[in-house]
């Protein structure tokens, strides 16, 4: 017996729809495997994990913050992706997002009025642009690979915010822990809802930019490019669009847009610049976008799902005693089912019997 | 090997002669009761499913031994799956193979070569960066008797009148001399049966009577030779049996010797194809495009670099650029369309204005309409609607009527558009708006061409307008053409189907190297100067090469019935 891939002479529908779910099931399947491979309750630890988070407000709240920022990168991302441009860096570009923006409080902290906050938003956008201007440059000018260049800029970014934690932007009363000041009150994104959580406006922007990405995307002149880009370089060219003018778009969109993600996290979720502010959302916003079928819709969604586990790493590591990198692990399954699941809309599996020659 | 390996190639000729005897005298006796004998090759109810299509349906085929078998149908007929099973690349779901009399199941190209099955393929799987000999010594099976490569590759070459020599990089080769160097390899497994896919597709008339030569004395050695061409004229003056394939089913057995290649052509299509009509033209005035001493380097070491491209497209008239592939087809097609800009903006002129650095939108807003010759991935995206398709081309030039505010796209009157092209191109589809990659090629290209004719342009640029296009949607497209230039537009046709030039252009550029001829009139062209100019002759001494008396020069003459039914894998 073996296993044939068989090609369909449509791509299913049915599969584009089911294959996140299907990815999704066989993640829990696996990740009960994987508590009871670490001794625990299967039962115990599924709930802890994915079913708790979701019983508390307090927890909601802190959902809406995780998944905030990975709306707003998959968002770009899914764009990017869209058009074959491989932007893995969004880690580097939300990091430097978060060091422009917050650059303009710490070195000037008497500059407090209505214009600060948005002008740091503008600067956490433009540093995240920056970042991911590089690649795009590079790609272009010398045809470097901009999966190897965006995701090695990460490594310099993530030094280089450490680097200003401890020394530039350090607090110079804060008897010498890296971090900087704590941000004035008009420097913070406020929260939605103070007296019942944490979450912030950085929600409402993550989700007003998705949609306005998704009509861009179906609706517009602008978002056929970009699928014609991304399916077919010579046919793009014969429309007349340019391939080097894609690239930068795609760079300078989803690395702006995950610019715009670090500086909110930083004046909405941490309230100062820390020597890291991310848990590798520019990482697991790839997954986003995937699981989301990059679209930027789905990628609201897809965003609560993967910050729950973010949540449920957390919680798992409180009450069993698990490593919280558990959240990668499951993460990093849910990426390989979907990718493996995605196969299914193309093609079908059939088991041959093999005959003897 | 189990057969002739030992021996050793170089020995064939000699080898080959010595046995021919026998083999003559095994014809004699053969042909005297070939009923009786077991054929060669015999396939009977052989039956090919992908998914719910059923690629051959019941074919069965026979080969004597020393027989030329043509293979005929049109694109999608079933005729590439049904020699990719007797290769060994494909297996049958059912049916049966015998093979000189016993039943075999051919596993892979390699047990088809072992048991004496060589196949040339239409697109050449040589590497270009190495030699013919290193090329050959590469894709030689485990088993064979090594020795001089090169020497015997020579040899045989020689003796076959293919001329080649071994040393040489195969991407220096012209496009023939690496068909020979296809065909020379395969001869050296010295086999039984040799598989032809569409061999002259890409020579020039005088190469392929010299093909032609080759193969009819490997025929007297007793070797049999599967034909499969679109090209019904050369079937008839070349094949002793044919077995012609429609939807997957054989329709008809023939002697082509005994059919007019109108005959075979119904047979292959199912119908009669209505004749392209045609009006003299009547080219008057300035010309509409002008290309003036454009250069342009290679872009790739197996690019190639044009020089001194000088043409000019006047009103009313259909420029046809005749020429064997590879020769800067592509290359000019990207320079004048706009794809590819060059700095000198007054050497290609639209309607008077320059637009040598403006790109392909900027030119199609001056009035030029562009077809390219890659269908999906080029003119068309396959993954997208027709609609979005139609989009592709003209959502600069119909700016005002398909965009609104913030570059909004108004899907209605896009999808009115794409209704209007298909009805006036006929386009058959399934529902209203499906993927360009559910249409067949034949209709999709009449989309694309609808398309850009839907727009009325003053200049229309098409590069292959009817490769791997059905005959009934050939002869609608050809005829579109016509009828544009005949209402006042400029049309130039790059192609490399000689009859489909000869059929539909009033003057005809040769291209070579990167090089055009001069511009010969309709009236004045022959298959035999138009040959000679494709092969690099120039002008002068085509002139004095067609003084000679004609039975000197051998040219196929191709009947118009017999167009271009490429098939587009």
């Amino acid at each position: 017996m073996r296993i044939e891939l068989f090609k369909r002479p449509q791509h299913s529908v049915f599969y584009t729809v089911a294959s996140p779910f299907i990815a999704l099931a066989l993640m829990i399947v696996f990740g009960a495997l994987v508590f009871a491979l670490a001794g625990k309750n299967p039962a115990t630890g599924l709930y802890l994990y994915f079913v708790e988070p979701l019983t508390e407000l307090w927890s909601l709240h802190e959902l809406a913050v995780k998944a905030s920022p990975l709306i707003l990168i998959a968002a770009g991302l899914s764009v990017a992706y869209r058009a074959n441009n491989w932007n893995i860096g969004a880690e580097g570009q939300f990091i430097m997002g978060g060091v422009f923006g917050a650059a303009l409080p710490i070195l000037f902290p008497a500059f407090q009025n209505v214009a600060t906050l948005p002008l740091m938003l503008l600067f956490g956008t433009l540093g995240g642009m920056a970042w991911g201007a590089i690649p795009a440059f590079l790609k272009n000018r010398f045809n470097a690979n901009e999966i190897l260049t965006s995701l090695m800029l990460v490594y310099v970014a993530s030094l280089l915010l450490d680097w200003l934690a401890r020394g530039w932007f350090r607090d110079p009363q804060g008897y010498a822990f890296p971090g900087s000041i704590r941000l004035p009150a008009a420097a913070s994104l406020p929260d939605i809802a103070p007296s019942q959580g944490s979450a912030h406006w950085g929600l409402a922007i993550s989700i007003a930019v998705a949609v306005a990405l998704w009509l861009v995307m179906g609706r517009t002149i602008k978002g056929f490019e970009v699928k014609v880009m991304g399916a077919s370089p010579r046919a793009g060219r014969y429309a007349g669009f340019s391939a080097a003018s894609m690239t930068w778009f795609s760079f300078l969109l989803s690395g702006g847009l995950a610019g715009l993600a670090g500086i909110a996290e930083v004046s909405g979720a941490i309230g100062q610049l820390r020597e890291t502010i991310s848990p590798g959302y520019g990482f697991t916003a790839i997954i986003v976008a995937f699981l989301g079928r990059l679209n930027p819709l789905g990628a609201i969604v897809a965003a609560f799902v993967l910050a729950l586990t973010y949540l449920g790493g957390e919680a798992a590591q409180m009450t069993l005693g698990i490593s919280d990198k558990l959240a990668r692990v499951f993460q990093g399954m849910l990426l390989f089912f979907v990718l493996a699941c995605d196969t299914l809309i193309h093609y079908r599996i059939r088991l041959v019997g093999t005959q003897k020659a | 090997m189990k057969q002739g390996g030992k021996r050793g190639a170089a020995a064939r000729p000699a080898a080959a002669s010595r046995a021919r005897g026998q083999v003559k005298a095994v014809r004699a006796v053969s042909s005297a009761r070939r009923k009786a004998a077991a054929p060669l090759l015999e396939v009977e109810g052989i039956v090919k499913k992908f998914g719910e299509f059923r690629a051959n349906d019941g074919v069965a085929l026979r080969i004597g031994e020393g027989e030329i078998h043509a293979l005929l149908g049109e694109n999608g007929a079933g005729k590439s799956t049904l020699v990719k099973m007797l290769y060994g690349s494909l297996q049958p779901d059912e049916g049966t193979i015998r093979w000189q009399g016993s039943e075999v199941r051919i596993a892979s190209p390699a047990e088809a070569r072992r048991i004496g099955i060589g196949m040339v393929f239409q697109h050449f799987s040589l590497f270009e960066s190495l030699t013919v000999a290193d090329n050959i010594r590469v894709s030689l099976d485990a088993g064979f008797a090594g020795g001089d490569i090169a020497e015997k590759a020579r040899e045989l070459s020689h003796a076959y009148g293919l001329p080649l020599h071994p040393h040489s990089l195969v991407g220096d080769l012209s496009v023939g001399e690496r068909q020979r160097a296809e065909i020379v390899r395969c001869l050296l497994q010295q086999p039984r049966l040799v598989i032809l896919d569409e061999p002259t597709s890409v020579l020039t008339p005088q190469e392929a009577d010299k093909l032609f030569l080759t193969l009819e004395r490997l025929r007297g050695e007793g070797v049999s030779i599967l034909y499969i061409s679109h090209r019904l004229e050369e079937v008839k003056r070349l094949c002793d049996r044919a077995t012609v394939l429609r939807h997957g089913k054989v329709v008809a057995q023939c002697d082509p010797r005994r059919e007019s290649a109108a005959s075979l052509a119904a047979m292959m299509v199912g119908a009669n194809v209505a004749p392209v009509r045609r009006q003299p033209a009547a080219a008057a005035g300035e010309p509409l495009m002008t290309v003036e001493d454009v250069d342009l380097p290679a872009a790739t070491p197996f690019a190639v670099a044009l020089k001194d491209i000088s043409l000019a497209l006047k009103p009313g008239e259909v420029l046809g650029v005749a020429g064997v592939a590879g020769n800067g087809q592509g290359e000019l097609y990207r320079i004048v369309s706009g794809e590819e800009t060059i700095a000198d903006n007054n050497a290609i002129r639209l309607r008077g204005r320059p637009c040598g650095s403006l790109g392909v939108n900027a030119r199609r807003a001056l009035g030029a309409a562009f077809v390219p010759e890659e269908r999906l991935g080029h003119g068309a995206v396959p993954a997208l609607s027709l609609a979005e398709n139609l989009l592709l081309s003209r959502h600069g030039s119909d700016k005002a009527a398909f965009l609104g505010p913030l570059g909004l796209v108004r899907n209605d009157i896009v999808l009115d558009a794409t209704r209007r092209v298909a009805a006036a191109m006929d386009v058959r589809k399934s529902g209203d708006n499906p993927d360009a990659s559910s249409l067949s090629g034949g209709n999709l290209q009449k989309f694309i061409m609808g398309r850009e004719l839907d727009r009325s342009p003053s200049v229309l640029v098409v590069n292959q307008p009817t490769w791997g296009v059905d005959a009934g949607a050939s002869a609608r497209i050809r005829q579109a053409l016509i009828d544009l230039a005949r209402s006042g537009s400029a049309v130039m046709v790059i192609s490399q189907d000689l009859d489909e030039i000869f059929e539909i252009c009033d003057a005809i550029v040769v291209m070579h190297h990167g090089r055009l001829s001069v511009r010969v009139p309709i009236g004045e062209a022959t298959y035999a100067r138009i040959g000679l100019l494709m092969g690099g002759a120039s002008l002068g001494e085509v002139e004095a090469a067609t003084r000679k008396p004609p039975a000197a020069r051998p040219a196929v003459k191709v009947a118009r019935a017999a167009r271009s039914r490429r098939d587009a894998h």
